[in-house]
Formats: C-alpha cells, sequence, structure tokens
C-alpha cells in the first residue's frame, strides 16, 4: 500500500521534472523574444518583424517551398518505386531498403563534402537557386519516409488489389496512382509531414552551401536582433510541433487497424 | 548490385505478364531512384573516400589520412567521442526513465500523446532552434540567468560554460532524451504482462521480475538505442554550429573550418579525410546498433 502511494508521487514528481526540463527553455525563448533587451518591457515587435522583414519573410518562403518540393519529389520518387518493387521486383527490396536507411549512416555534413561536383552541375543545368537543395533533402528525408510508407505498404495485400485491377483491365500506371497509392495514403503523408518538419529545421546543407532558409537566417538575424530569431525559433518549433500533434493522430487511426 | 548486371544486357519487356521470372524489365522500374540515389547519395560518398586518399596533384597519397592523427583534428575527435558519449549516457538512462513512466498510461491519455508529440518534434526538428532556446535561457539576459542572479547572485552575463562541452552536452541531452523516449518505447511496449504474471505466479518479487527478466530482455534495445543516440550525437552539426561561432573544439566543426576556410593544418581539402573518419565511426556504431536489433527482435518483436 505504502510502496503503490510511494511510486504514485514519486511518479508525477518525475513527470514534473521532466516537463520543466523540456518546457523552461521553450518559455525562455517565448520571455525573450517579447522583451525589449535593456528595459525589460513587454513587445510585441519581434514577433510582427517576422512578417514584415524582407530577409525573414524571404527565408520563411524558401523553406516552406523548398518543404513543398522535398515532399512532391520525395513522393514521385519514392512511392511509385516501392510499390514496383512490391508487386514486380521484390528481390529488389533489400537493396531499395539499405538504398533508403543509408542517409542514417552517411551523415548530411558528408553528403555536404562530397557533394561539390555534383552541384556545379546542378547549378550549371538548372542555375543557383536555393531550391536546388530539394535534391539533397529529398535523400535525407529518404529513412523516415521510407518507414512510414512501407508500414502502410505491408499492411495492405498489394498483390491481390493490383491483380483484381489488371484484371479488370487497368495498366500498371493506373494500378500505382489509382489503386494502391489511394490505400497507402495514410503512410504517405505520415511520410510527408516528417519531412516537412525536417526540411524546414535543416541547417547543416544549406548554411554549408551558402543559401539563405529559414534557420540559417536566424542565426544570421542573432547577432544583429536576438528577439526576432528568437521568436523565429519558437515560431518553427510550434509549425513542427502542429505538424507532428497531426500526424499523431493520424499514426493512432492507423495502428487500430495495422499492427506491425 | 544485383540488378544492374543484368539491366545493361536485356532489352525492356514490353508484356509483364508473360515471362515474369526471366524477364528483367521490371527492373528498369527501379532506374529512376537508382540514379537519384546514385548521384546524390553514393557519387558524393565516393567523392569524400576517393578524396581522402588523394594527393594535391591527383595521384594516391596517405597524408590527409596520416593528418588526422595530428593534434587538433585528434582533441577534436576526442571531445566528439566525449560528447557523444556522455549525452547518449544521460539520454539513454533519463529517456529510459521518461519512457518507463509513459508507458505505465494507458496508450490513449492525454500524457502519452502530450509526451510523444513534444518528443518527436524535439528529437527530429533541427538543432538550432534548440541551441536558441538554451540560449535564451542560460545566455545574456537569458530567463534562468536573470532568476538566478536576482536570487543567488551568479554572474548576470551568462554562463560561459554554455558554449563549451559542458553546454553542448546539455543542448544536446534536450533532443537525445526525447530521440531515446521514440526509439526505447516500443521495446517497453513489447514487455507483455503475461511474463510478469509468470514470474509473480513462480514467486518472484518485484525486485526478482526486475533483475532477472525485464531487464536481461530489455537490454539488446537499451544498448541498440544507445548506439542510436551516440551515432546522432556524432553526426550532429547544427545545435554546436549555432551555439559555437568560432574555434573547431569537435569533429563537425573542425569539417566546417576545413569547408569554409580551404585550408587546415596545410592541406587543402583536408575536409574530405575528416568525413571519412565520420563515415567510419557512424558506420561501426550503426553496424553494432543493426546487429542488437535483429537480437532484440527476437523477444520483443
Amino acid at each position: 500500500m505504502i510502496g503503490a502511494w510511494v511510486w504514485r508521487v514519486s511518479r508525477w514528481l518525475l513527470l514534473l521534472a521532466f516537463a520543466a526540463f523540456f518546457l523552461l527553455p521553450l518559455v525562455a525563448l517565448l520571455d525573450f523574444s517579447t522583451t525589449i533587451p535593456r528595459t525589460g518591457e513587454r513587445t510585441g515587435a519581434a514577433w510582427q518583424s517576422l512578417l514584415e522583414d524582407p530577409q525573414m519573410t524571404q527565408a520563411i518562403k524558401t523553406s516552406l517551398l523548398l518543404a513543398l518540393f522535398t515532399v512532391i519529389g520525395m513522393v514521385v520518387l519514392l512511392v511509385p518505386t516501392m510499390i514496383w518493387v512490391k508487386l514486380r521486383v521484390p528481390r529488389a527490396s533489400r537493396l531499395v531498403e539499405f538504398l533508403c536507411l543509408l542517409p542514417l549512416t552517411i551523415p548530411a555534413l558528408v553528403v555536404v563534402v562530397g557533394i561539390k561536383n555534383v552541384y556545379a552541375w546542378v547549378t550549371y543545368l538548372i542555375g543557383d537557386s536555393a531550391l536546388t537543395l530539394t535534391f539533397i533533402y529529398v535523400v535525407l528525408v529518404l529513412p523516415y519516409a521510407y518507414r512510414s510508407i512501407d508500414a502502410a505498404l505491408s499492411s495492405i495485400d498489394a498483390g491481390t488489389l493490383s491483380e483484381a485491377a489488371r484484371s479488370l483491365g487497368a495498366g500498371w500506371f493506373t494500378v500505382i496512382t489509382r489503386v494502391i497509392t489511394p490505400n497507402i495514403w495514410p503512410g504517405v503523408l505520415g511520410g510527408a509531414f516528417i519531412s516537412v518538419a525536417l526540411v524546414l529545421g535543416e541547417y547543416t546543407v544549406s548554411s554549408l552551401l551558402n543559401y539563405e532558409t529559414l534557420p540559417v537566417v536566424i542565426v544570421l538575424l542573432s547577432k544583429s536582433d536576438a528577439p526576432q530569431s528568437m521568436a523565429a525559433s519558437l515560431a518553427s518549433i510550434l509549425f513542427a510541433a502542429a505538424l507532428l500533434v497531426v500526424l499523431s493522430f493520424l499514426d493512432r487511426r492507423r495502428r487500430t487497424t495495422v499492427r506491425k | 548490385m544485383t540488378i544492374t548486371a543484368p539491366l545493361a544486357a536485356a532489352a525492356p519487356d514490353s508484356d509483364p505478364g508473360r515471362g515474369r521470372r526471366l524477364s528483367v524489365g521490371p527492373s528498369l522500374g527501379l532506374l529512376p531512384f537508382l540514379v537519384f540515389i546514385g548521384i546524390f547519395l553514393v557519387i558524393p560518398t565516393v567523392t569524400v573516400i576517393v578524396g581522402a586518399f588523394q594527393s594535391e596533384a591527383g595521384g594516391f597519397s596517405l597524408e590527409k589520412v596520416r593528418a588526422l592523427g595530428e593534434e587538433t583534428p585528434l582533441r577534436a575527435l576526442r571531445e566528439s567521442l566525449v560528447l557523444s558519449f556522455t549525452s547518449a549516457l544521460v539520454g539513454a538512462v533519463l529517456g529510459a526513465l521518461l519512457a518507463y513512466l509513459v508507458v505505465t498510461a494507458p496508450p490513449t491519455s492525454i500524457l502519452r500523446r502530450a509526451v510523444t508529440s513534444i518528443c518527436g518534434v524535439l528529437a527530429q526538428f533541427g538543432g538550432v532552434t534548440l541551441a536558441f532556446a538554451w540560449i535564451a535561457t542560460l545566455g545574456f539576459s537569458g530567463l534562468l540567468t536573470d532568476l538566478m542572479a536576482d536570487t543567488f547572485g551568479t554572474d548576470p552575463n551568462g554562463s560561459s560554460w554554455l558554449y563549451e562541452l559542458p553546454g553542448l552536452i546539455l543542448v544536446y541531452s534536450y533532443f537525445q532524451i526525447p530521440l531515446m523516449v521514440i526509439v526505447f518505447l516500443p521495446a517497453l511496449e513489447g514487455l507483455r504482462p503475461q511474463w510478469r504474471e509468470a514470474a509473480v505466479n513462480l514467486g518472484a518479487t518485484t525486485r526478482q521480475y526486475w533483475l532477472q527478466v525485464a531487464f536481461p530482455l530489455l537490454r539488446p534495445a537499451f544498448l541498440g538505442s544507445a548506439l542510436l543516440l551516440f551515432a546522432n550525437a556524432f553526426a550532429a552539426y547544427a545545435t554546436a554550429a549555432a551555439l559555437v561561432s568560432q574555434g573547431a573544439p569537435i569533429t563537425p566543426l573542425l569539417i566546417r573550418s576545413a569547408l569554409t576556410s580551404e585550408i587546415v593544418l596545410g592541406q587543402a581539402n583536408f575536409g574530405f579525410a575528416l568525413a571519412l573518419e565520420m563515415i567510419v565511426v557512424v558506420a561501426i556504431v550503426m553496424g553494432l546498433y543493426a546487429w542488437l536489433l535483429r537480437r532484440t527482435s527476437r523477444w520483443l518483436g
């Protein structure tokens, strides 16, 4: 009896300690971004400038566009490939899995060091723009997108679905886009959400290739206008949090039908 | 490898329905994916590996790899290993504790959903913002700095240790603990109540159950997760780069100097050798992780 009571109290005390550790820095961000440094008065100027400062709005736009393009690239590259492997070339599944999980072993920093020659060609062929980062970002999000899509794909009977569609006269394109993909939509969406969160926070590649994405500008501004970069930090954390909360609800719905 | 070899020899098969076993036509569908990965992942990696063994003139040379043994890169590597090890240890122990606190709550509870969501953000979202969160807490005119200066009379200019190794360990823990929760939670969920019931039925005390049943079962998962955390910390760049703007105390930041200033230790392209060093360390750790993961899945699938 006493033991159970002690356990319950210490459990809540520990949870409170963890909550304090994790929430304190976020509260500090909010505090810092709404205070005028010398006088200590409250102000919303830093938050307002997120929408007005041209450098900041440009960076936000770049990062959001990059997130969009990365998701499109990821879906176009990965979804048909994974469905194709599942239906037609199952012996390649280990290879594709290995390649998709490879970016976990080869850090982004290493890719940046070796990508100079490739990017010389990219900028030569399609021009020098921050949006060319899409190519590397698609590689960086592969492991997370792969896991999410793989879980969805192995929960449906893709073989039967495709045979049914084929016997009704559907071509492979129709099978992939209109039969299988709608069935694994939650997995694709999950991969897309994580990709957006990863791209919005990505700093390693963009800073070392000198493109002004949101995190890069946050660091640049921290020297001249600290409250503004604190406001941008908190805003992007909250945005990513909102995305992942939505994802957790999707995930829960999937888990009721699938237990991998 | 098994795919590219027959690709070159065979013509595309226009009728996928016939001769399925022999045809290599379907393999062609993988071509866009393989080409993309080849260009944006394999070529950069190969460039790094080849570049590390190349001399200025282009021939084979061990000069750069040998330069890794000099004092600066060696010290950076040591600091990196200390940072990764400490933050992985702190993250693994505290993360496992938090995961246990969470797993004892019902799966649909607000507590569980909130913790897993917050952990997802902190573990996966980039390190720059997290670094700033801690600067806002402990840096100049930070929340905790002001609070402590008012109550205890500590230095009101902020903690200078935040920008050195202890600070890095603290800030790394801020994303390592959540990562541990995410990767360790499934293992804890796999711990079946029946095992505990069986142990208690056989007369085991709570202590005996934990020491002789639960801990041995969880050990591979725990070690595996800790290795993942180690690799994660070793490969991390953004947090350290945002926190330490000058100097290069750890390997990732030394790579930054090599990339931005071209010549480090009198070596052009020294970044290749440092990047190779990073691949080797992370590959060893991830290899061990994969091995442990296989052992874990035997029980806690």
